[in-house]
């Protein structure tokens, strides 16, 4: 059914996402997919890494614990953006574009009033990617 | 986005000489939820600089005259006992821009050997004009130029002839030498200077933060003068400060726009020019900038900058066209020349005797340029990832430089025209003149050419858009300060800085207080002009170490 899953990961918030992780790992492990991690950094230094080239290490790092942990194929992809506030719905939506991915699973908080403003990343990927959408609550 | 392979990851972006430092970016902010908003802000630079300026909006408010009498004398007093020194200081900059022009120096590249630029040069040169000057353009445009050819105050610069007599006739033997240097003296405020001192704090920023990996935020570009030290209370209060002039500037800024708009609107329309125009006007131009900063810097900031140049243009070749083009270039040459003939004369900050100019405007600029350089060079900073020095530097000097020029020369051209042509009835000449009518001056001089009330209207827009993407471009560097240098911090953040602006613009324009707290932002001028001097050296430090 489905042959790349791409999760996206926040690393700075990574002990939120397990659920994510999990639910991708397992579906994986069903249809024997390839798990696809995500990240979404900017060019000027951040919290995680001091240049994106560190940030596509660390995730790496990631996915690669990722995969020896749960024995799944996983491999990882830096999305680098001039805004990461603004543009990552953008940037997620070009991730899915460019790795082919059939299924996304990604965390999102649970929906409050500002939802109704600012509706989640979850929500917006969901309502405009083309492939199918897991939202995962964490 | 941008991106260069197929897979959405970047090219390496090559050798840099990082910082080894045990600084963490985000190690001093608290996260936290308020309500419904997620907040990642530094601890102490978020709450300081909001509670220190709503302290000082309070005094403002609380004892009017006293803040207004304290800054109102502030201003003008460090403006003339330390014109040397701005003028000084300003020359140095200028100086070391042309220096890393030539010296080897300027092939490092920011980013990395390998980084490629982030914006094409149209969004980048929108961007950084929109941001650092558009607003005064609009201001000052007809009224400094027509000012320095006419008024009768004492503010000639080097002491050229006037072209009125005591009684107001013109004398035609005195016109053209009047014109030329009126035209000098404007574009000296508006050409390298001012963007040298732009670009100094831009480079500082830029290499500390892309080539170093230090946060993005003013601290940084102090680290090779108090090493690790930035990361305490003296990085603390050099962030401080520059949020503190930011968001002053701006609010201040947005206070006097929205009376300039609204004058403009009484004078075409007839629109009342009350408070709550001007009130309306400035939540107005607040919610764009929402709308703006809430869409990031791609979506939003680059689109309105853009859209903004191209008003400008449409504008500018408006009345280049109405009042004839062939004039119009006569002036923009000749105004060339004489700022390149004039350009050591005006520069020159001992042994001269127009102190009026000089301490009244050229120092006034400098501190003004100074006060508004972190905001102005921090968001230059931000884009301009990719290029290297030597193109950065001839890029952010000479090219808006031309078009400071270009645009002087066409609205202060057509505008002294008017007054020669008509020496008595000119609208130019009653409104900057005979009265002195700043907000006016401009729809002044476009009531001189045809369709007056069409260009009005795109004066108009234009002076609300430009302080549209003066706001939004302002909210977005105040919550990268405010966040310790983070630019991926929660929306909220960016939401606040924004509101909390039009807000304090409101409060002051309601409550008063407007030109004390401006006064005292330009008085902070004083203090970075120090700093920028310190950048300077920082720049030469940290670029010896760079590959190139």
């Amino acid at each position: 059914m489905f042959t790349k899953i791409l999760v996206p990961v926040d690393l700075a918030h990574a002990d939120r996402q397990t659920r994510a992780l999990d639910c991708a790992a397992d579906i994986a492990g069903l249809y024997n997919a390839q798990i696809i991690l995500v990240g979404v950094t900017t060019e000027a230094p951040s919290a995680i890494a001091r240049n994106h080239e560190e940030y596509a290490a660390k995730l790496a790092q990631f996915a690669q614990d990722l995969a020896s942990r749960k024995s799944r194929e996983v491999t990882s992809q830096v999305m680098i953006a001039h805004d990461p506030t603004a543009d990552l719905d953008v940037s997620l939506l070009k991730a899915i574009r460019v790795s082919g991915a059939d299924l996304v699973v990604m965390s999102s908080h649970d929906p409050g009033m500002t939802s109704y403003i600012w509706p989640s990343n979850g929500g917006k990927v969901a309502g405009h990617a083309h492939v199918t959408v897991m939202v995962v609550r964490d | 986005m941008s991106d260069s392979s197929s897979n959405g990851l970047r090219e390496p972006t090559g050798d840099s000489d990082l910082i080894d430092t045990d600084y963490e970016i985000g190690q001093d902010n608290i996260e936290t939820q308020i309500g419904p908003f997620g907040m990642d802000i530094h601890n102490p630079v978020f709450l300081i600089s909001g509670l220190s300026i709503i302290a000082f909006v309070f005094y403002a408010l609380a004892l009017p005259e006293q803040a207004e009498g304290f800054f109102g004398w502030l201003r003008p007093a460090l403006t003339s006992t330390f014109d040397w020194f701005f003028m000084s200081a300003a020359n140095v900059f200028v100086l070391f821009c042309l220096f890393l022009i030539v010296t080897p120096w300027g092939k490092v590249r920011i980013g990395g050997l390998d980084a490629r630029p982030d914006y094409s040069y149209l969004g980048w040169f929108a961007m950084l004009f929109a941001a650092g000057m558009g607003i005064g353009l609009m201001f000052f445009g007809v009224l400094e130029p027509v000012y320095y050819f006419g008024t009768p105050w004492g503010d000639e610069p080097l002491g050229v002839v006037r072209p009125f007599t005591e009684d107001g006739v013109l004398i035609p033997e005195n016109v053209a030498a009047a014109k030329r240097m009126a035209l000098a003296a404007t574009i000296y405020h508006w050409g390298l200077h001012p963007w040298a001192i732009y670009a100094i704090v831009a480079l500082a920023l830029a290499l500390f933060s892309f080539n170093k990996g230090l946060p993005l935020t003013i601290r940084s570009a102090f680290y090779p003068v108090f090493g690790e030290r930035v990361w305490g209370w003296t990085g603390h209060i050099i962030d401080i400060l520059a949020v503190f002039a930011t968001l002053f500037g701006l609010a201040t800024s947005l206070g006097f726009g929205a009376k300039q708009a609204n004058a403009g609107l009484e004078h075409v329309f007839g629109l009342p020019n009350t408070i709550s125009v001007q009130v309306i006007l400035i939540t107005l131009i607040t919610a764009v900038a929402l709308v703006s900063v809430l869409r990031g810097l791609d979506g939003g900031v680059k689109v309105l900058s853009e859209v903004n140049i191209v008003i400008a243009a449409v504008l500018l070749l408006f009345v280049m066209l109405t009042a004839g083009a062939i004039g119009t270039l006569t002036d923009f040459f000749s105004g060339l020349g004489a700022y390149a003939q004039e350009f050591f004369a005006l520069s020159n900050p001992i042994g001269r005797e127009d102190d009026g100019y000089r301490q009244g405007w050229t120092a006034f600029y400098w501190a003004w340029w100074i006060s508004w350089s972190p905001f102005v060079g921090m968001f230059i900073a931000r884009v301009s990832r990719g290029r290297t020095v030597r193109e950065f530097v001839t890029c952010v000097l000479l090219i808006p430089s031309i078009v400071c020029v270009l645009w002087m020369a066409t609205f202060g051209g057509a505008a002294i025209d008017q007054v020669i042509a008509d020496p008595a009835g000119s609208a130019v000449r009653a409104q900057v003149i005979d009265s002195y009518n700043p907000p006016i001056s401009l729809f002044a001089m476009l009531e001189g050419l045809p369709l007056s009330s069409i260009t009005s209207v795109i004066a108009i827009v234009l002076v609300i858009v430009f302080f549209v993407t003066s706001s939004d471009s302002g909210s977005l560097v105040i919550d990268t300060i405010t966040a310790g240098g983070k630019i991926d911090a929660p929306v909220g953040q960016r939401v606040f800085w924004c509101i909390f602006e039009g807000a304090v613009a409101i409060v002051l324009l309601v409550g008063g207080g407007l030109a004390a707290l401006q006064a005292m932002v330009i008085s902070t001028g004083l203090p970075f002009t120090v700093v920028l001097l310190l950048m300077c050296w920082a720049i030469f430090k940290g670029l010896q170490t760079e590959p190139r």
